[in-house]
């Protein structure tokens, strides 16, 4: 394996080939904020929170850390103004659709982004396809996928296999950074699992 | 749709699964909706995630998942038929009709559908229905021309 060396935040960081800039940083200790990444899964670029400024004979440009490959002599910088100013306003806009949820509270008070900028339209789902990717890569079920396009894209169980497959699973539940999920799972069992205890009796 | 006409769509396409939204089209032009049971069946044959044939068929607008009417009205609302009155032309067929754009009626007779430019602007306002241009619409031409699909 050929080791690779770049820089990250002014440090010299060893990686392996192949290996991702967020991968490399989390192994030397750096933090980069993350949404839609998940070590067991594919990596996605979907939330671009963990846009990074990447410099390359001498010409530097945004990329999304998780999916970003090391370079040699790559220069990293995770906190330049650029970048905090980026993540403030992805913030800000996903705060629009989901303003209690924790995990973006937290990183909102670090990048000073103000959850009231933009006119609520809770959606409460980011699209960060945690749950989607999670029930297909991990657990090969294929429950939960995306419909739709554009600003109308949301999450949907199939009640069909979510009625045999979801009961002891759940798994995908802690994954979700708002509760869009949890909603979503609520709303099919009641509307659309197959449920013989409440078919009426069959007339005498 | 039955089952074995599904299963000579997937047939022709050598049951590829990379051929899914050409089974999916053919599905779609034969029988002018998805339904369930044929979406199950190509899920099956084609071993393809149901919430993968899900996601396209909600993605592009090709493809319908409630049944559509035997007659399928576009009318343009495009910037030049807006301008010389494609909204009362629009408000009459949903009148006649009884139905929004995107919907179909109960007795599946007409699919109502906006669009946004049909490319004759010289025409316009122009409506299209099953295919066939009709330019230069006004509100009472628009009724005689509804009056003639059955």
């Amino acid at each position: 394996m050929s080791e690779i060396i770049l820089k990250i935040d002014g440090r010299e960081v060893a990686a392996r080939e192949g290996m991702t800039v967020l991968e490399a940083a989390q192994k030397a200790g750096i933090s980069i904020p993350t949404l839609c990444h998940h070590e067991k899964l594919e990596p996605y670029g979907g939330c671009r929170l963990c846009t990074v400024e990447a410099e390359i004979r001498g010409r530097t440009q945004l990329v999304a850390s998780c999916l970003y490959p090391v370079e040699k002599n790559l220069v990293v910088r995770t906190r330049s103004e650029k970048v905090d100013r980026i993540r403030k306003m992805i913030l800000e806009l996903l705060l629009a659709h989901a303003p209690d949820a924790f995990e973006l509270q937290d990183l909102a008070q670090e990048y000073g982004a103000d959850k009231d900028r933009f006119e609520k339209e809770p959606s409460f789902c980011l699209h960060c396809g945690l749950c989607v990717r999670y029930c297909a890569e991990v657990k090969k079920k294929y429950a939960i996928g995306f419909v739709d396009r554009g600003t109308k894209r949301e999450i949907s169980f199939i009640p069909e296999i979510a009625s045999n497959e979801c009961w002891n699973c759940k798994e995908c539940f802690p994954l979700c950074p708002t509760e869009a999920l949890q909603a979503a799972f609520v709303l099919t069992k009641a509307f659309a699992f197959p449920s013989p205890s409440l078919e009426p009796a069959p007339a005498e | 749709m039955d089952k074995a006409r599904v299963d000579q769509i997937i047939d022709k396409h050598e049951c590829e699964a990379s051929s899914l939204i050409q089974v999916l089209l053919d599905i779609q032009s034969e029988n002018h909706w998805l339904p369930k049971e044929a979406l199950e069946r190509v899920a099956e044959r084609l071993q393809v995630p149901l919430t993968r044939i899900q996601h396209i068929a909600t993605f592009y607008k090709a493809f319908s998942l409630v049944p559509k009417g035997r007659h399928k009205v576009h009318v343009c609302m495009g910037t030049a038929c807006h301008v010389r009155g494609a909204q009362r032309v629009l408000d009459t067929v949903q009148d006649l009709t009884g139905i929004k754009p995107g919907e179909t009626d109960l007795d599946l007779k007409f699919s109502l559908e906006t669009v946004n430019c049909l490319g004759c602007c010289s025409l316009g306002p122009v409506a299209e229905i099953d295919g066939k241009t009709h330019g230069k619409m006004a509100p009472a031409e628009m009724a005689k021309v509804l009056k003639n699909y059955e």
